[in-house]
C-alpha cells in the first residue's frame, strides 16, 4: 500500500517515526519548533512532541550544531535543521573539525551520531548567498556521509535512515521538491528505510545512462521522456540519492550497460559530484565507454539572483538534452 | 594575572577544603606535581625530536586542572582545548598512553591519531583535547545539555584560554547555556597571553573577563589560580549550581605559564620580560605554595614532597621508555577509526563505498 504525499510530509513522517522510537532522539534548530519549521517540514511536530524533544535555537549555527555535536557523544542522537545548507559557513568548524574528526582524532573513543539537514539548492531567487551547493565539498571530508533524497519516498526513508546511522549524515534536501508529491510506502506496512549508499535506477534504458542526485534526478526523467518521445532514445536515469558512501557498482553497471553517460549535478563544475562519478568512471569502465562523458552543472559563477535568467544557470531538461544529442 | 584581587581570604579553611584528608591533600600535591614531571620529560624528548607537531605546556597552570577537577562527582565532565596534558592526568589517565600519543605510538591514548592536542578518556568523563581555540566550547555545552537530556545529576567543566574568549563561538555557547539554563561551568584558564598578544592588547573588558557573563546573564567569578584551595572552593560553588540548578558560571581563574605558547613559539621570551617569568616563579608557583602550606600543617616534610617530586620524575622516565619502545601506527591503521560503522563491519558499511583510496 502506498499513498500520494509530499516531500515535506515524507520527510516529517521520517522524524516523527523516529522521535517515537528512539527517545535519544531530539529536533535542535532555528524555527524548528513553534514556528513549525522556517519550510515547514517539522509543522506539527513541536505540538505532538512538546519542548523537550524539539525546541527554537538562536540563530547561532556555530553554537547550536556544535552543542548537539557534544550531547551526541554522550548518547544524545540530535537531529538539527540548518534553515540553508548555504549557513554552513559559520558552522564549519563544528561540522568539519568536530563531527568528522573527533572519532578519528580519539583514536575511535568517541562517536558523533548526529544529522544536519536542510535545503541545500539554488533556482530560488535569494542570491549566491544561500544558494550553496555543498554536498561534494562535505562528502569530501572522511568521516562524514551525504545523502540527498530527490523523491517522497526516498526522502523519508534516507532520513529515516540517516537518523539510525552512528556517524554524522548531512541530509541536503531541496526546498524546490519539498511541494512534491510522490508515492510513499504506508508506516503500516513496515518500517521505510532507503540505506545510505545505494542508488536506483529510476528509468531503466539502454541507450545512454543519466547520473544525478537531489533534483536534477527530476530534470533527467523529463528529459529522457523527450529524447524518447521526440528522437527514440532510451536513458537510463540512475538516481546517486547517496554521495557518502556511494553505490560505485550502480554507477559502473549503467555505464557498462549503455557505454554512454551524461552525469547531472547542481554543484559547480570544479569539484562537484558529478567530477568524482566521471574519474570512477574513467577508472573503472574505461573500455566500456563509446564516447566521452558530458557534464551538466551549474554555469560557474556565484547564483546569481536574476529570476529571468537564474533557472539557465542551473541543469534544466533543455540542457541535458542537449548534451545528449551531442554524444549519441 | 591582571584582575585578581590578592586573596584576604585563607581558602584552605573553606568548609570543602576543611573537609579533606591529609592523605588527600598530599594527592592533590603529588598529581601537581606528576603533571609538572611528565611536561618536563615530554618537553626534554620533544627537544630531542621523539615528538612531531606541537607541544603546549600547561607548566605553572597545574592547581587549575587539579584542583577543579578534584571536586568531581561521577557524572561530571570535562573538556578542554589544546594545552590539555594537566587535565588527561588530573582525570586519572596515565602517564604510558598520554606519553605514547605524543611519541606518536599505537598505544597511545589515541592510537597516535590525535597527538599532544587531542587526548581523550571518555571512560574517564574526559572528552578531549580540541585544537580549534573556543572550538570545545560547544561541545562542552552540548556535553552538560546532554547530561541534563538524559536526566543525569552532574555538569561539564568546559575549559578555554582566555585567547579563546573572543571567539563567536564562545559567545553563542554563554547565551546559549543561560537561555536554556545548561549544567555547564564554562573556565577560562587566564594565563595572560592569547599566543603572543597580551591580554590588554586582545580583549576589550572592563573589570576582568569573566565579568562579560552579566551580558548573558550568568553568575561569574574571579580565582586565583595559584592557590588550590582558592580554586576548589569558589569551583565548588558552580558545579553545585551548575548540578542543582541547572544554572551556567563562567569562571575567569588568573594563572600562567612558564613556557610559550608552545615549545615552537620563537618569541616566548620577547613578548615579556624575564623578570615577569621570575616573578610568578618565585612568588606564585602553584606547587610551590602548596609544598609550603602543606609542610606548615605538617602533612608534608621536606623529605616526603621530595620523594613525591622523585618518584614523579621516575613514572615520567618510564613513560618515555614506554613510548619510545611502543609500535608505531601501521599504514592499515590510517583508515580506521573513521566511521563508527565500517568500524563495527555493520550492515549499513557494506552497502556503498566508503572510501576512495585506488
Amino acid at each position: 500500500m502506498s499513498r500520494i504525499i509530499t516531500y515535506r510530509a515524507a520527510l516529517r513522517e521520517g522524524l516523527d517515526e523516529e522521535l517515537a522510537r528512539d527517545p535519544n532522539v531530539v529536533l535542535i534548530g532555528e524555527e524548528v519548533a513553534q514556528y513549525n519549521g522556517a519550510y515547514k517540514v517539522t509543522e506539527g511536530l513541536w505540538k505532538k512532541w512538546g519542548s523537550r524533544r524539539i525546541f527554537d535555537t538562536p540563530i547561532s549555527e556555530a553554537g547550536f550544531i556544535g552543542m548537539g555535536i557534544g550531547a551526541s557523544m554522550l548518547g544524545v542522537r540530535p537531529v538539527m535543521e540548518l534553515m540553508f545548507w548555504s549557513f554552513h559557513s559559520v558552522a564549519f568548524d563544528q561540522l568539519v573539525n568536530n563531527a568528522a574528526c573527533v572519532r578519528y582524532m580519539s583514536g575511535g573513543l568517541c562517536h558523533c551520531p548526529i544529522v544536519v539537514r536542510g535545503p541545500a539548492n539554488g533556482g530560488t531567487g535569494v542570491g549566491a548567498t544561500h544558494s550553496h551547493i555543498p554536498e561534494a565539498l562535505f562528502a569530501a571530508f572522511p568521516g562524514l556521509k551525504v545523502c540527498a533524497p530527490a523523491t517522497p519516498a526516498d526522502a523519508k526513508g534516507l532520513i529515516k535512515a540517516a537518523i539510525r546511522d552512528n556517524d554524522p549524515v548531512y541530509v541536503m534536501e531541496n526546498t524546490l521538491l519539498y511541494g512534491m508529491s510522490g508515492e510513499v510506502p504506508d508506516p503500516a506496512a513496515g518500517d521505510h528505510l532507503v540505506p545510505l549508499g545505494l542508488a536506483e535506477v529510476k528509468r531503466a534504458g539502454s541507450d545512454i545512462s543519466l547520473i544525478a542526485h537531489g533534483r536534477s534526478v527530476i530534470h533527467c526523467l523529463a528529459a529522457a521522456e523527450t529524447l524518447y518521445a521526440e528522437h527514440g532514445i532510451h536513458c537510463e536515469v540512475l538516481d546517486l540519492r547517496s554521495i557518502r558512501p556511494l553505490d560505485q557498482d550502480a554507477i559502473l553497471n549503467t555505464v557498462r550497460k549503455t557505454h554512454r553517460a551524461v552525469l547531472v549535478d547542481e554543484s559547480k563544475p570544479f569539484g562537484g559530484v558529478s567530477a568524482m562519478v566521471g574519474m570512477l568512471i574513467q577508472e573503472h569502465a574505461f573500455d566500456a565507454l563509446d564516447a566521452p562523458i558530458q557534464r551538466v552543472c551549474s554555469l560557474d559563477a556565484p547564483a546569481i539572483y536574476s529570476p529571468h535568467i537564474e533557472h539557465e544557470q542551473l541543469p534544466s531538461p533543455r540542457r541535458i538534452v542537449a548534451k545528449v544529442l551531442a554524444i549519441t | 594575572m591582571t584582575s585578581a584581587t590578592p586573596p584576604t581570604l585563607d581558602f584552605a579553611t573553606s568548609a570543602i577544603n576543611q573537609a579533606l584528608s591529609a592523605e588527600q591533600k598530599t594527592g592533590l600535591f603529588t598529581l601537581m606535581v606528576r603533571i609538572r614531571r611528565f611536561e618536563q620529560a615530554a618537553l626534554k624528548y620533544y627537544n630531542a625530536g621523539k615528538m612531531g607537531g606541537f607541544l603546549h605546556l600547561y607548566i605553572g597552570q597545574e592547581a587549575v586542572a587539579v584542583g577543579t577537577i578534584s571536586l568531581a562527582g561521577p557524572d561530571d565532565h570535562f573538556i578542554t582545548a589544546y594545552r590539555d596534558h594537566g587535565h588527561a592526568l588530573a582525570v586519572g589517565m596515565g602517564m604510558n598512553e598520554c606519553m605514547a600519543e605524543m611519541f606518536g605510538k599505537q598505544t597511545g591514548c589515541s592510537k597516535g591519531k590525535g597527538g599532544s592536542m587531542h587526548f581523550f578518556a571518555p571512560d574517564k568523563n574526559f572528552w578531549g583535547g580540541h585544537g580549534i581555540v573556543a572550538g570545545q566550547t560547544p561541545l562542552g555545552l552540548g556535553l552538560a545539555y546532554g547530561l541534563k537530556y538524559l536526566g543525569r545529576e552532574g555538569c561539564c567543566l568546559c575549559y578555554l584560554g582566555d585567547g579563546a574568549v573572543n571567539q563567536g563561538t564562545f559567545h553563542e555557547s554563554l547565551n546559549l547555556s543561560g537561555l536554556f539554563e545548561i549544567p555547564v561551568v564554562f573556565v577560562i584558564e587566564n594565563n595572560g597571553y592569547s599566543m603572543g598578544t597580551s591580554q590588554e592588547r586582545s580583549s576589550a573588558y572592563t573589570g576582568c573577563l569573566a565579568q562579560r557573563a552579566e551580558a548573558y546573564g550568568i553568575a561569574w567569578d574571579v580565582i586565583n589560580g595559584a592557590d588550590i584551595f582558592e580554586v576548589r572552593a569558589k569551583t565548588h560553588i558552580a558545579m553545585a549550581r551548575a548540578r542543582s540548578q541547572h544554572k551556567p558560571t563562567l569562571l575567569e581563574i588568573d594563572t600562567y605559564r612558564y613556557y610559550g605558547h608552545s615549545v615552537a613559539d620563537a618569541n616566548a621570551k620577547k613578548y615579556r620580560t624575564p623578570e615577569e617569568i621570575e616573578h610568578y616563579k618565585q612568588n606564585h608557583d602553584p606547587i610551590t605554595l602548596l609544598r609550603r602550606r602543606l609542610i606548615t600543617e605538617g602533612v608534608l616534610t621536606d623529605a616526603t614532597a621530595d620523594a613525591i617530586h622523585l618518584a614523579a620524575a621516575e613514572e615520567a622516565a618510564a613513560a618515555v621508555k614506554f613510548a619510545d619502545e611502543s609500535p608505531a601506527p601501521t599504514v592499515a591503521d590510517i583508515g580506521t577509526d573513521v566511521y563508527w560503522e565500517t568500524d563495527h563491519a555493520t550492515a549499513a558499511s557494506k552497502i556503498g563505498r566508503h572510501f576512495f583510496n585506488d
